[in-house]
């Protein structure tokens, strides 16, 4: 049976770890398939023999020379985040805990 | 209230520079202006005066003392909300990033500070810069300065608002898909997009890698170009930016423009085109044929094509670049049911508001197995016919001119049903992005809304790559012809006397 457009939402939703509830589920899955059926005239063009563009310039990139230098400290790189301890990002345990049931891991 | 404020900001820093007295006077009456009017406007996110007047005390202890003061010294500048400042708020206007603050500064930030700008706010924007009215924000909505109930355009629309309400001479707004030219055209600015590459973008929050680009905002072109030459140059933390000598001011001293061939795209003037935007940009083209511009019909032919292509390539970037944030290293914090993949989507259903939902949405699945080749892959082959149509079009000619924006400065709330409606918004502006040119929208005239109200209308200029000086030259010729730029709105002559 072929994917609904709520099912390829919520598939999506997933996949981008947006945990959307049912009344966003259904406000935007109309508003997704409007859009990608305007989307759809990209599919009438013939782009045999063109080739992608991955970057808006030819220029080349420059890169810096291979010379040690401070970064920025630890301790104010962590200040910014929502748990800092003792040096570490903290986060909930994960080993050990109970798997989650829909599926929302991954590697 | 002040004199100062009418004062572009080479003006400012000829002021400014005769004293530490005037150069403290200077930004007292940015302040005060901001006091004044920002409760109307509400383009400022984060007030910086304290540390604004501290830094002016600074900088005039160096001028008094006898340095030599640079090329902003004195000036103050507004920030968008999406760029680093050391310990400053940097929200982005996202929930998600509520609080958080830098532990380090863009380096196009540090390079106007180094100049001697004086940073006196941080301006409201759209989410992620993802809009264009400035509307999708979990904080307040700017005001366009010419009418309160319209929008000042996004996604930079506070820079746009504070400059053109007289409260700072200068401003930096990102340009993704146009979200600096838009503005600029909606609040009688100039606004420039330089080329990919030009200005660093370390110390940006990234929204589309391959498109962004920190753009000037201006009451005049010299303050434009002035700006461009602090930001841009080679950065070793950005292997992107180019290698190049930055321009000089200066270059841009506007030559007969009769040696000049501009482009016209008959794309840019079709259906779409509101009759007043295309009257007033095509009198426009009429007196640069009067100061001698030869104009030459070109074809973008694909044009069209341009909207869904831009909206694939940034929202797949998007969707990577956003992925950051997730409740680990930056910002608020959900819990969720507890795990730590709980964690994570609680965070970002909590964090993002719907129309950075939608994005990262859209940009998930083009980019998602099965689907990748039918709209990613797709979307960036068709950019490459995009790029190849300005190249054939400028083997022509030197420039290309045409309206910035279908529409002048729409109501506030308008168009916030309708995704779609919204994004045709970005129609003149997506396909230079995407081409990587430098392109600059330049205030050309006003044309009357349905309501009678006089609305700012934009004439964008777009060049070949790392052809910033053309447009700048071109543009100042006009300026200094026309008087282009130089009405006020009303609100903002109120703090002059």
């Amino acid at each position: 049976m072929p994917e609904t457009p709520l099912d390829i939402l919520r598939r999506t939703a997933q996949l981008a770890r947006l945990e959307l509830t049912d009344e966003e589920l259904a406000r935007l899955a109309p508003q997704f398939q409007a859009i990608l059926e305007h989307f759809e005239v990209l599919s009438s063009l013939d782009l045999g023999g063109v080739e992608a563009t991955l970057a808006a310039t030819e220029l080349e990139d420059v890169k810096r020379a291979d010379d040690p230098a401070a970064g920025i400290e630890r301790s104010a790189l962590l200040r910014g985040a929502p748990d800092p301890r003792d040096g570490y990002l903290a986060v909930p345990k994960t080993i050990g805990a109970a798997p989650r049931t829909n599926a929302g891991g991954g590697s | 209230m002040s004199d100062w404020l009418e004062l572009d900001a080479v003006a400012w820093r000829a002021r400014a520079t005769q004293g530490g007295a005037a150069l403290c006077a200077g930004v007292d009456a940015s302040l005060a202006a901001i006091a004044s009017l920002d409760g109307q406007v509400q383009a400022f996110a984060v007030n910086l005066a304290d540390s604004a007047r501290e830094r002016a005390r600074a900088l005039a202890q160096r001028l008094d003392a006898g340095e030599i003061p640079g090329p902003l010294f004195g000036v103050p500048i507004a920030l968008k909300a999406n760029m680093c400042l050391e310990g400053v708020e940097t929200h982005c206007g996202s929930k998600l990033l509520k609080g958080y603050a830098p532990p380090y500064s863009a380096t196009f930030v540090q390079r106007v500070i180094d100049a001697g700008a004086i940073p006196v706010g941080m301006t409201h924007m759209d989410e992620f810069a993802m809009g264009s009215s400035s509307e999708n924000s979990a904080y307040e909505t700017p005001r366009n300065p010419w009418d309160l109930s319209r929008t000042p355009g996004g996604s930079s629309g506070g820079s746009a608002a504070a400059v053109a309400s007289c409260m700072v001479p200068l401003a930096l707004g990102s340009d993704t898909g146009g979200s600096v030219r838009q503005p600029a055209s909606f609040c009688g600015l100039f606004g420039l997009k330089p080329s990919y590459g030009r200005v660093s973008r370390y110390g940006l929050v990234a929204f589309g890698s391959s498109l962004d680009a920190v753009s000037p905002l201006a009451r005049s072109v010299r303050d434009i170009e002035q700006l461009l030459f602090v930001i841009s140059g080679a950065d070793p933390r950005d292997a992107t930016c180019c290698d190049l000598p930055a321009l000089e001011p200066g270059s841009g001293d506007p030559p007969e423009a009769t040696s000049l061939r501009i482009g016209v795209p008959a794309e840019y003037f079709g259906a779409g085109i509101e009759q007043g935007v295309r009257e007033t940009a095509l009198a426009a083209l009429a007196e640069l044929k009067k100061l001698g511009a030869e104009l030459v019909p070109v074809d973008l032919p694909h044009t069209s094509y341009a909207i869904p292509t831009y909206y694939v390539v940034a929202t797949a970037e998007a969707s990577s670049n956003l992925a950051r944030f997730d409740g680990v290293a930056f910002g608020q914090r959900a819990s969720g049911d507890g795990s730590l993949q709980g964690m994570f989507a609680a965070t970002r259903e909590a964090g993002f508001g719907e129309e950075v939902k939608r994005r990262v949405l859209l940009g998930t699945y083009v980019l998602s197995a099965g689907y990748h080749d039918k709209w990613y892959g797709r979307a960036q082959r068709v950019r490459t016919l995009l790029r190849q149509d300005f190249e054939r079009a400028f083997e022509k000619v030197d420039l290309i001119a045409g309206p910035t924006s279908p529409t002048t400065a729409f109501r506030l709330g308008e168009r916030n049903s309708d995704p779609l409606a919204m994004y045709q918004a970005d129609a003149c502006t997506v396909p230079t992005s995407l081409a990587g040119l430098p392109a600059m929208s330049l205030p050309v005239g006003f044309t009357a809304a349905a309501d009678g109200t006089q609305l700012p209308v934009g004439l964008q200029l777009i060049a070949p790559a790392l052809e910033e000086a053309r447009i700048l030259r071109l543009a100042a010729l006009l300026e200094r012809a026309t008087g282009a730029g130089s009405q006020r709105p009303p609100l903002a002559a109120g703090e002059f006397s």
